[in-house]
């Protein structure tokens, strides 16, 4: 069986809306934050299969993917050193908690 | 490789001496220095500022395309500069105060990388120096916003300005691999040859993420939510970074954007989103305005409305409309940095944030209070101040093309100019009739804090009647 470019689209855009679902509904920040990284993942799956399957002569997504996995990264440790931070005041990881500040 | 072409990067190179300085600065120095770094950090940035003024114009490309630096992104850096000049003069105050000195060398350090950034996003010919120019600005933003450690909502509004910033560039990022797979590269040039005439399902979705992306950084409306928590919750200082810098140079990027990417595809795709987006950016902005009690977010609110405006400049994609951008960043600098002044100025001495509390304010500080409503008279439009020239200039822009919509667009935002007077004079209200029994008490404010002020009231009044700035920002402004 030929392997085709929507075999790859499909799980992608499947991953991303999971990430966008996640992102909505989740309680736990660590796991909003792993719905962010589906996002992102799901971007770079994207980048790589159509510079694979539709302009196999160039390397431009590849290298996009490489520098997005690079920011996801630090956006990733940066998020993180918040979420202890926040963790110390209010001593749970709920984002329903966090409204002291709102309208 | 040809090393000459660094040299179209003066102002990257500049800013990045600075930055090295004062990092070296705040790690070598012995700690009796460290208490002047802020004024180093200052005199340095002012030096680099007014240097840069009338020399280190340069026009021309690099690394094949992907870096170019034209007239008119000289010249919104050169505004850009000066917007943070004034925000590190303000803040030198609250960097030497107790719990920040000790970590105010980061303070600078970030704050000039997310400047870093901001002008690889203006000069980016090619979306991955796009991306990176764009995360540069945002993320080390979201650290400035944490900066008051000790302050549980600043924590609470970095997470939130956080969250947010990554969930929309991640939907950035996938509207570029849409674009990507329809042009097969990542240069502006290439992709706007490589889309012209197409109306394509997948070009308006990736048009619509790419928007809702930049959007986000410009806080329009559907994407807005964070703004008031994180203007709130943030120390004042990146407040009023966050609120005039780092929007000028995303609207500026986002007209570069669209017009040189998809130009082409204007009238059939992204003139409709536009008009939609400003609409509901300037009215819901206004309305929700009206209601807030805290200064900082009703600041908040009316720097939403203020991008709507800006966008107005973008809709008209034209050289004027950029022109007018620029001239509406500038004067918009000045205004919203006149408020941000009064409101850190009385923070620092009192503590006090609520509008209620600014009742009576007059009585003991005539000064401030006289500051404070020229930054609102500016921002509201009214004629001897510059926020007048910026609006007429940015509604004429708009006019050049005629057409039905965009007269009814215009329209709307007149209205909304006369609504968003009401919450302008509030707080003119609030500090010269309002009768307070115990107001803030009289205080002299620090040296660095009048400086800015002064500046900023002196830029409110000037820049508007001294025509020769506008017609500058005409002759300079090309795409």
């Amino acid at each position: 069986m030929e392997i085709t470019m929507y075999m790859y689209l499909i799980p992608s855009l499947i991953m991303f809306c999971c990430g966008v679902y996640g992102f909505i509904t989740r309680k736990n920040m660590i796991a909003i934050l792993i719905s962010l990284e589906l996002m992102l993942n799901a971007v770079d799956i994207n980048f790589v299969v159509f510079n694979r399957f539709l302009f196999p002569g160039q390397m431009e997504g590849m290298i996009f993917t490489l520098f997005a996995i690079a920011i996801a990264a630090a956006e990733t440790a940066l998020a993180i050193a918040i979420i202890i931070n926040i963790f110390r005041v209010v001593k749970n990881l709920d984002i329903r908690d966090i409204t002291k500040m709102k309208f | 490789m040809d090393y000459s072409q660094f040299l179209m990067m003066r102002q990257e190179l500049g800013l990045l001496v600075v930055f090295l300085l004062v990092f070296l600065y705040d790690l070598f120095m012995p700690k009796k220095a460290q208490t002047h770094l802020p004024v180093f950090t200052t005199v340095l940035f002012a030096v680099f500022t007014l240097l840069g003024l009338n020399l280190f114009w340069a026009e021309g490309t690099a690394f094949g395309g992907m870096y170019e630096s034209t007239m008119s992104t000289e010249a919104i850096k050169r505004i850009l500069n000066i917007g943070a000049l004034i925000v590190l003069i303000q803040s030198i105050k609250w960097a030497n105060s107790e719990f920040v000195a000790v970590r105010r060398g980061e303070f600078y350090s970030l704050l000039l990388i997310t400047l870093l950034g901001m002008y690889l996003m203006i000069s980016a010919r090619h979306f991955l120096l796009f991306v990176i120019g764009l995360e540069t600005a945002s993320l080390p933003l979201a650290a400035l916003a944490a900066f008051n450690k000790n302050h549980y909502e600043s924590h609470e509004a970095a997470i939130k300005y956080l969250l947010t910033a990554v969930f929309s560039s991640a939907i950035f990022m996938m509207g570029l691999s849409f674009v990507y797979a329809l042009g097969g590269s990542l240069y502006f040039a290439d992709l706007s040859t490589a889309i012209i005439g197409s109306e394509s399902a997948l070009l308006i979705v990736a048009l619509a993420f790419v928007i809702s992306g930049v959007g986000f950084k410009l806080s329009l409306v559907p994407f807005h939510l964070w703004t008031a928590d994180v203007y709130q919750g943030a120390p004042t200082s990146v407040t009023s970074y966050l609120s005039v810098i780092s929007k000028g140079a995303a609207a500026f990027a986002f007209m570069i954007i669209l017009a040189q990417v998809f130009g082409s595809v204007y009238s059939q795709v992204w003139e409709w989103m536009l008009y939609a987006l400003i609409i509901l950016t300037i009215t819901v902005g206004n309305l929700f305005a009206i209601r807030q009690k805290n200064l900082k977010r009703f600041l908040a609110f009316s720097s939403i409305s203020q991008a709507g405006y800006i966008m107005l400049g973008v809709v008209a994609n034209s050289t004027l409309g950029l022109a007018s951008v620029m001239y509406y960043v500038l004067i918009y600098i000045f205004s919203n940095l006149a408020a941000f002044g009064v409101i850190q100025a009385v923070e620092n001495n009192t503590g006090k944030v609520s509008m209620d509390e600014y009742n009576g304010l007059y009585k003991t500080n005539p000064k401030l209070s006289a500051a404070m409503m020229i930054a609102m008279f500016s921002l509201a439009g009214i004629p001897p101040f510059a926020g007048f020239f910026s609006k007429f200039f940015i509604f004429s822009a708009t006019l050049q093309t005629e057409s039905v919509a965009l007269y009814v667009l215009v329209l709307i935002a007149l209205i909304n100019t006369i609504i968003s007077l009401y919450y302008y004079l509030l707080v003119v209200k609030a500090m010269f009739i309002n009768p307070n029994d115990n107001p803030i008490a009289t205080f002299k404010s620090a040296i660095s804090e009048r400086i800015a002020l002064v500046i900023c009231v002196v830029g409110i009044m000037l820049l508007g009647v001294a025509s020769c700035v506008y017609t500058f920002l005409t002759n300079v402004s090309t795409f």
